[in-house]
């Protein structure tokens, strides 16, 4: 009770005060809005739909089966699905969202439409600044401003990305390979169809 | 080369200004006219320094932390104070539904009058003070004890149980240091034989060996001085002593219910008695306006006057940014068992002082006195544990 730990406590500012003037250590402040710290690679805010290609909506991989519709708990996402058909990444004709929108308002980031899509068409953005002075309208996504080319989905998940691709290159090889398989065997079936036969069937012949 | 007539011009720069601007009235005007014009010079020059003083505060108490404190408005910031002039003179002035809507009013604007006034004594200069009061001293601490009637005027009238609250610690805090401050300042009418703050910077603006004779360079009137500077800290809320505007219990104290620009006067007014306390201090202990060294007595002598003052603020933003609010008890505790004591023995080192005449033993003597008690006594209370480290019996 002398006063030596309050001469201690200013002795300690003071070294703080004058440290933050010559040290970088000391001073950590990110200033922001001119200052980012890149987001991390896990970091996770809003979903968004991945498109392959240049264009949207041909390169878009939701087939609107409206699994993620079902499964969010929040109940956020809303999705009509197409009266017509387009070619998905393997060619196969599916259905596309006629209409994909997000609530973000709602949405709670829980990333579960990301687990459950079997097409991994719906990831995690790590977009975070999307303050609207719109609370209804502004908050509410659609398919349009949802959907992000696979090259950015590749710029903030790089591992993530590189996995999905290969899964989908692998899927779609085997996807051609059986084509491929099921065109040889047709192939040969037509050619064989197509072959003069050996034998007339026998029973043509008639058993009268 | 500086000649002693230029040095003598810069010195009293104001007083000529004052009188230039005056000599163009009707000779019967000009006293008026004269005080009208410093009292101007007082109103425009504190608030500005307020308004510097806070961006500093706010910068110096960022780099205690390692922060970069504000630094958006303007050039480093330092055109916040007008952004924050502006959204209090924009902002809504609530009143509350049940409050007394006159007493609510008045009492903002009663601290702010009240802290102006002390500033009417204060010797900011050779020649500069405002009011050549005989009872200068007294008439400063009559001012400053009536802030403590508008604290509670706001606490009261705002019809809240945090304003209320807030306001009685402020009343109970300012009232048990406001006797210390008044018996530390005693020391230096008892040396000094005068109550009038220029006659006190006078008997302080004398060098021997080039060394001033200032108080605080004497065993009693340090002893005095750290006194005076716990008391100023507790008598302007200012932490550590800021409990009655803890925001962790009290959300902010007596003026929780002020908004606009009335919290912004009540902000003004605890600067403004902050300024003013600090330039009082300057005067007892400082030496006032004059220079700490012979050899500096060329420098104008309200830079020094300012310079102190600024330097005290600093020393004051620099415990804000340093120890943690007392706890009430601690508060009353320390103002009665430790500070009053030792106000009262340093009265009577410094009678000693007085009569023991010229010489070295007068300074043993003091410094013996002083010193031994200041350790006996912060001893004895850590051994009875008055302001002892709180122990935690179940988180240990």
């Amino acid at each position: 009770m002398l006063g030596e730990g309050i001469l201690r406590g200013m002795a300690e500012t003071a070294r703080n005060f004058a440290g933050s003037y010559v040290s970088k250590e000391r001073l950590t402040t990110v200033e922001y809005p001119e200052q980012r710290i890149p987001t991390v690679e896990n970091a996770r805010v809003f979903p968004f739909l991945v498109y392959d290609g240049p264009d949207w909506q041909a390169g878009m991989r939701c087939v609107a089966c409206q699994i993620c519709e079902k499964e969010c708990p929040p109940k956020c996402i809303y999705i009509d699905k197409s009266a017509d058909k387009k070619p998905d990444y393997v060619g196969k004709p599916q259905f596309y969202p006629a209409k994909f929108d997000i609530d973000i308002s709602v949405c709670m980031s829980c990333q579960i439409c990301v687990e459950v899509c079997p097409f991994e068409a719906i990831k995690m953005d790590t977009q975070f600044e999307l303050a609207t002075d719109d609370r209804f309208g502004g908050l509410l996504l659609d398919r349009e401003q949802l959907a992000k080319s696979n090259e950015y989905y590749h710029s903030i998940h790089p591992t993530e990305a590189s996995e999905v691709d290969e899964r989908l290159a692998e899927e779609k090889a085997k996807t051609e390979a059986k084509a491929k398989a099921a065109a040889e065997a047709a192939a040969a079936k037509a050619a064989a169809a197509a072959a003069p036969k050996p034998n007339p069937p026998a029973p043509a012949a008639g058993g009268d | 080369m500086v000649t002693s007539s230029t040095v003598e011009n810069l010195d009293q720069v104001f007083i000529i200004l004052r009188d230039w601007i005056t000599h163009f009235f009707p000779p019967a005007w000009r006293q008026a006219i004269g005080v009208l014009l410093s009292v101007v010079a007082i109103v425009c020059v504190f608030p500005g320094l307020f308004a510097l003083t806070t961006v500093f505060e706010r910068k110096g108490l960022g780099r205690i932390q390692n922060r970069l404190g504000p630094n958006r408005v303007g050039p480093f910031g330092f055109f916040q104070p007008v952004a924050d002039g502006i959204k209090s003179l924009t902002k809504e002035d609530i009143i509350p539904a049940s409050a007394d809507g006159v007493l609510h009013f008045l009492a903002p604007v009663m601290l702010v009058v009240a802290v102006f006034m002390g500033f009417a004594v204060l010797p900011m200069g050779r020649n500069m003070v405002l009011v050549n009061m005989d009872a200068g001293l007294l008439f400063f601490f009559a001012m400053g004890a009536s802030t403590e009637l508008s604290v509670f005027m706001a606490g009261w009238s705002s019809r809240n149980k945090y304003s209320l609250l807030g306001a009685m610690r402020a009343v109970a805090q300012m009232i048990s240091y406001e006797i210390v401050l008044l018996l530390s300042s005693v020391s230096v009418v008892m040396i000094t034989g005068s109550l009038s703050l220029p006659k006190i910077v006078d008997a302080q603006n004398q060098y021997s060996h080039g060394l001033p004779h200032w108080y605080i360079f004497t065993p009693w009137g340090l002893a005095a001085f750290v006194m005076y500077a716990i008391a100023a800290t507790a008598e302007t809320n200012r932490s550590p002593f800021d409990l009655p505007e803890g925001e962790s219990e009290l959300v902010a104290g007596y003026h929780t219910e002020y908004s606009g620009f009335k919290f912004a006067l009540f902000f003004l007014g605890e600067y403004l008695a902050m300024f003013s306390i600090s330039g009082l201090g300057t005067t007892l202990f400082l030496g006032g306006w004059s220079a700490p060294l012979a050899v500096l007595s060329f420098v104008p002598s309200w830079i020094w006057f300012f310079g102190k003052v600024m330097i005290s603020i600093f020393v004051f933003i620099w415990m804000r940014g340093t120890l943690p609010r007392l706890r009430q008890d601690q508060l009353m505790n320390f103002a009665w068992k430790f500070v009053l004591p030792f106000t009262l023995l340093d009265l009577l080192v410094t009678a000693m002082w007085r009569f023991m005449g010229e010489g070295w033993q007068r300074w043993v003597v003091s410094t013996v006195i002083l010193a031994g008690a200041y350790v006996l006594m912060g001893r004895v209370s850590m051994y009875r544990q008055h302001f002892a480290l709180r122990k935690y019996r179940y988180a240990e």
